[in-house]
């Protein structure tokens, strides 16, 4: 039987309540009767033979590339860039689909007598992965072959001696990206599409960039003019990397983009029911959701934490191009949207969404108060093309705990930002002019992100910047259980159960809104009319 | 006069020191401090005079008095039993002379300098006191008065916490202009103190000041700063960031010139941004010892954790300028050593110097009250007998949403702002 495409379901009296994530825990939620719910399509079936997928994509590149193996020749330099734990979510099982893929062009290079072969995990601005991840998701096999001889690294984009100017667009926007990898002879990037704002051009232009180069795209009036990210010509962010990759391109860097697409089996067969729908959930489903929420409920947060970070998703490899940057990226885009899109008709007044445990920046860490507002306002509100499913002046509702816990470790600046700036401002463009510079440039941030496992000073803005188009669209945010004096710091409003937040927004959309539930994970891209 | 009196007895001492586990003014009840009628200081003769008190304060010390808390060091300074009170805006008895030389009539309202130097005594001007720097006086035990470091701390003056009279030396007397209101002219005499602070800093336009601890010291030594600078006295340090627990100290510090206000948890995280500094070892939620740091941190607070977060977020070569109170306390001072720190401390006022200008604390302070109007910090007034409430009330002045408690000896209620 194929998959059954996302719907989006009207509640009626009969409708049973609905799973709703809160972070480290998930519950059932009854929706006002009248208001829509929209489910994500049926997970796609995976490719039967996915090696052999890869080595044909590979061998038969789209758009203006020649194939792999034609391009490998003893003595060059190869550099195989690849992205960071942030993608999948939650983490693919064993073997990650980017261990595949580059064993595969690991083969042709040993075939075509490639010796000098590095390895760079395009961070970005993100934390350096440990090594437990690194293997997770190269492998043991290429981790032990290049890593301890110095060839599998991790971008630094604080790294002076490692980083090349190559120009300024035409909007004035500077150029600065790994060096190794633009001076490769052959740069060949791994990309995991796992929504639609992946890859592309995005992929280099911003994986290997410098914070002197980002700087030019993530920022308050870039994100406020991407509506949304996850349709390109909509999105500023993305025009930007456009530009910047044209701009790679033509300077002569050779690169060979390989994207996939993995299908949306996102939980493993003990968490299944999170991604059924609730009226088809059996006996085993049931009893699955009373243990583990009434486990997760019980357990201490540390432990709950623990059990949820641990899960590994059975995604599977949904399709694989490679070739030119932007050819290949087109054909993913569709297969991208076949698999998340679902038609939406019109906007309401209230959107709600339950946040899970895990966003692309607390993966085996803690999703602070500014990852809530990141996952909530930056990511499942963008998750959108068209129009935003909650109008102009409307209300976002969020369920989520909104703890006031940081890793020190991995979000250093973040607990600075969330003391000092957001206790002053929570405006994007006041905050941008009058703190992000320190941040960006504060040696101690800088020293973590390059030894340790920080993200960079700045990356909190980008969060917040994230959530610009979200803040200057809605009227009101609205966090259900979340800590109030934590809520408020976001400049939020907390409730404590759904029918408070209700009567929060009423002065905003009335006594009788219109109300659409996002019923994500699975990830789904709306696609509103 | 009805007045409060604290008697040397150990047992009450001991027992107070139990009680203030409980929080610091809870030795109120049971420890040295009693109402009772007691005979008026007994007149000095000329150039000493009676002053009724009108407002008193209570100060961190009086309640490590009050709570059998204070530093053995004081005992050889100060006489029993003593009326405390060194924070006094009260009425001249009949005419004298103030500070200045000036005839002021009786009835006048006068601020009074406590200290109890040898001037006071009546003995030879000790080196410090013929510069002025009466703070620093050499002779506080010995003279025409029993021992006694301050009014307030003397068997033979009587004390603030009295219906009076008191007496007290003219050289003592600075008349309140007849504009400033009660309130402002309680504060003189701590926000003396905070301005002596303030001067102790020896900073530059180049510094970062972290001030920890925003009781009425802390934020007097904020407010110093802004009103020094403000008066082209000093340069404005580069940043000044605040340490404050409460909001309602959050909202003072911000009001009189702070740049940034955290709380205290935040305070070293904050210092670390401000002057860009490393830190040693792993990254927690407290950032530990900072490479770099403050060039001056003021310990407005004075226990060995304050000492040691001051320690922690100095720069080196930097100063720690203790104006808050300290007692024994058990500290590591490896960093001080190796990082050539400098610890100073900053006790009441007596003479500052700007180039080749010289004036009085006290003066100086007149100004710094009525440009910020510190009598704002003036949380409530409570009437001798309910000295135990208003002692509870300032060792918790903060979470009650204050920050100065004062006595009104000749009232019979409480009155409290919130509550006005």
């Amino acid at each position: 039987m194929s998959p059954r495409p996302g719907f989006v379901l009207d509640v009626d009296r009969s409708t049973p309540p609905t799973l709703m994530w809160k972070g480290e825990s998930f519950g059932l939620q009854k929706l006002p009767t009248g208001s829509r719910v929209i489910y994500a399509p049926e997970p796609f079936d995976a490719l039967e033979d996915p090696e052999t997928a890869i080595r044909e994509a590979l061998e038969n590149p789209t758009g203006d590339q020649i194939p792999l193996s034609a391009q490998l020749r003893s003595g060059m330099r190869l550099t195989i860039c690849f992205d960071d734990i942030s993608l999948p979510l939650p983490p693919m099982a064993a073997p990650d689909i980017r261990q595949m893929v580059i064993e595969a062009v690991l083969d042709a290079a040993a075939a075509a007598g490639v010796d000098d072969v590095v390895l760079i995990a395009a961070l970005a601005l993100h934390r350096r992965m440990t090594e437990p991840e690194l293997r997770h998701a190269l492998g043991n096999r290429v981790y032990d072959a290049f890593a301890p001889h110095g060839n599998l690294m991790q971008h630094d984009a604080e790294d002076p001696d490692n980083l090349v100017h190559l120009g300024v667009t035409d909007k004035g926007e500077d150029v600065e990206i790994n060096k190794r990898a633009a001076e490769s002879d052959l740069l060949v990037y791994v990309n995991i599409n796992l929504v639609a704002m992946d890859g592309g051009h995005k992929s280099v232009a911003t994986g290997l960039a410098s914070y002197k180069s980002l700087r030019h795209h993530h920022n308050p009036s870039t994100m406020r003019h991407s509506k949304s990210f996850m349709h390109a010509p909509d999105s500023a962010l993305h025009t930007a990397n456009w530009r910047m990759g044209r701009l790679i391109k033509d300077s002569g860097v050779n690169i060979f983009q390989i994207e996939t697409t993995l299908n949306t089996n996102t939980f493993p067969d003990s968490f299944q029911f999170l991604q059924k729908r609730e009226w088809e959930w059996n006996l085993r489903d049931r009893v699955s959701f009373q243990a583990s929420s009434r486990a997760l409920d019980a357990a201490p947060k540390k432990m709950a934490r623990q059990i949820l970070q641990g899960i590994k998703a059975p995604h599977a490899l949904r399709s694989v191009y490679a070739g030119e940057v932007e050819a290949v990226h087109e054909k993913i885009l569709t297969d991208v949207w076949a698999q998340q899109g679902v038609a939406v008709e019109g906007q309401t007044d209230i959107v709600t969404m339950g946040l899970p445990y895990i966003c692309p920046y607390n993966v085996n860490s803690i999703m602070n108060p500014i990852l809530v507002a990141c996952l909530g306002l930056g990511y499942f509100f963008n998750l959108y093309k068209g129009k935003p499913v909650v109008r102009e002046g409307g209300v976002a509702i969020l369920f989520h705990p909104t703890r006031p816990e940081f890793h020190p470790g991995h979000h250093p600046s973040y607990i600075d930002f969330f003391e000092q700036v957001l206790t002053e401002t929570k405006d994007p463009v006041v905050m941008s002019e009058k703190f992000e510079e320190a941040f960006a440039t504060d040696p101690w941030y800088i020293h973590l992100y390059r030894t340790g496992h920080a993200y960079h000073g700045v990356h909190p803005f980008y969060m917040w910047y994230w959530c610009a188009h979200a803040m200057e669209h809605l009227s009101k945010v609205i966090i259900v259980g979340g800590d109030p004096a934590t809520v408020r710091r976001l400049g939020f409003h907390p409730a404590t159960t759904l029918d408070d937040a209700l009567e929060i927004a009423q002065d905003t959309v009335g006594a009788h809104p219109t109300i659409t539930h996002l019923h994500n994970p699975p990830l789904f891209l709306s696609d509103v009319t | 006069m009805k007045a409060l009196i604290v008697e040397r007895k150990i047992s009450r001492f001991a027992a107070a020191r139990v009680a203030s586990a409980f929080g610091a003014g809870k030795g109120a009840g049971i420890g040295p401090l009693r109402l009772t009628d007691t005979a008026t200081p007994k007149d000095r003769g000329a150039a000493w005079v009676g002053v009724t008190p009108i407002l008193s304060g209570v100060c961190g010390s009086d309640l490590s008095t009050v709570d059998g808390r204070s530093s053995h060091y004081f005992e050889h300074i100060v006489s029993f039993p003593f009326i405390p009170g060194h924070e006094i805006l009260g009425l001249l008895n009949e005419a004298s002379l103030d500070a200045h030389g000036i005839e002021r009539a009786k009835g006048q309202r006068v601020v009074i300098q406590p200290v109890l130097n040898c001037i006071v005594r009546g003995e030879t001007p000790c080196a410090a006191c013929q510069k002025g720097d009466i703070g620093r006086c050499q002779i506080l035990s010995s003279g025409k008065l029993r021992a006694g470091l301050q009014t307030g701390y003397c068997a033979d003056t009587g004390g603030g916490w009295s219906e009076g009279p008191l007496r007290v030396h003219s050289s003592q007397v600075f008349a309140v202009p007849d504009d400033m209101s009660d309130e402002d002219a309680v504060t003189i005499e701590p926000m003396a103190c905070a301005l002596h602070a303030a001067l102790r800093c020896h900073h530059d336009e180049n510094s970062t000041i972290a001030v920890l601890g925003a009781g009425t010291l802390g934020l007097g030594v904020v407010a110093a700063l802004d009103f020094l600078s403000a008066t082209k006295r000093i340069v404005r340090p580069r940043r000044l960031i605040v340490g404050a627990r409460y909001d309602v100290q959050r909202s003072f510090a911000r009001a009189f010139g702070a740049d940034d206000v955290v709380a205290p948890d935040q305070l070293s995280r904050a210092v670390r941004l401000a002057t860009r500094s490393l830190v040693s070892g792993q990254p927690t939620g407290d950032p530990g010892q900072l490479s770099g740091g403050a060039d001056v941190v003021v310990d407005a607070v004075g226990s060995a954790e304050s000492l040691a977060d001051a320690l922690k977020i100095v720069a080196p070569g930097g100063r720690i300028v203790m104006v808050g109170m300290p007692g024994k306390i058990s500290i590591d001072l490896a960093s001080l050593w190796h990082r050539e720190v400098e610890i100073v401390g900053a006790y009441a006022y007596g003479m500052e110097r700007f180039g080749k200008k010289e004036i009085r604390t006290f003066d100086l302070a007149m100004e710094l009250v009525a440009h910020h109007h510190t009598g704002q910090l003036v949380s409530a007034h409570y009437p001798l007998e309910r000295f135990e409430e208003a002692l509870a009330h300032a060792g918790a002045a903060g979470r009650r949403g204050g920050i100065k408690i004062v006595f009104k000896p000749g009232s019979s209620r409480a009155t409290n702002k919130k509550e006005d």
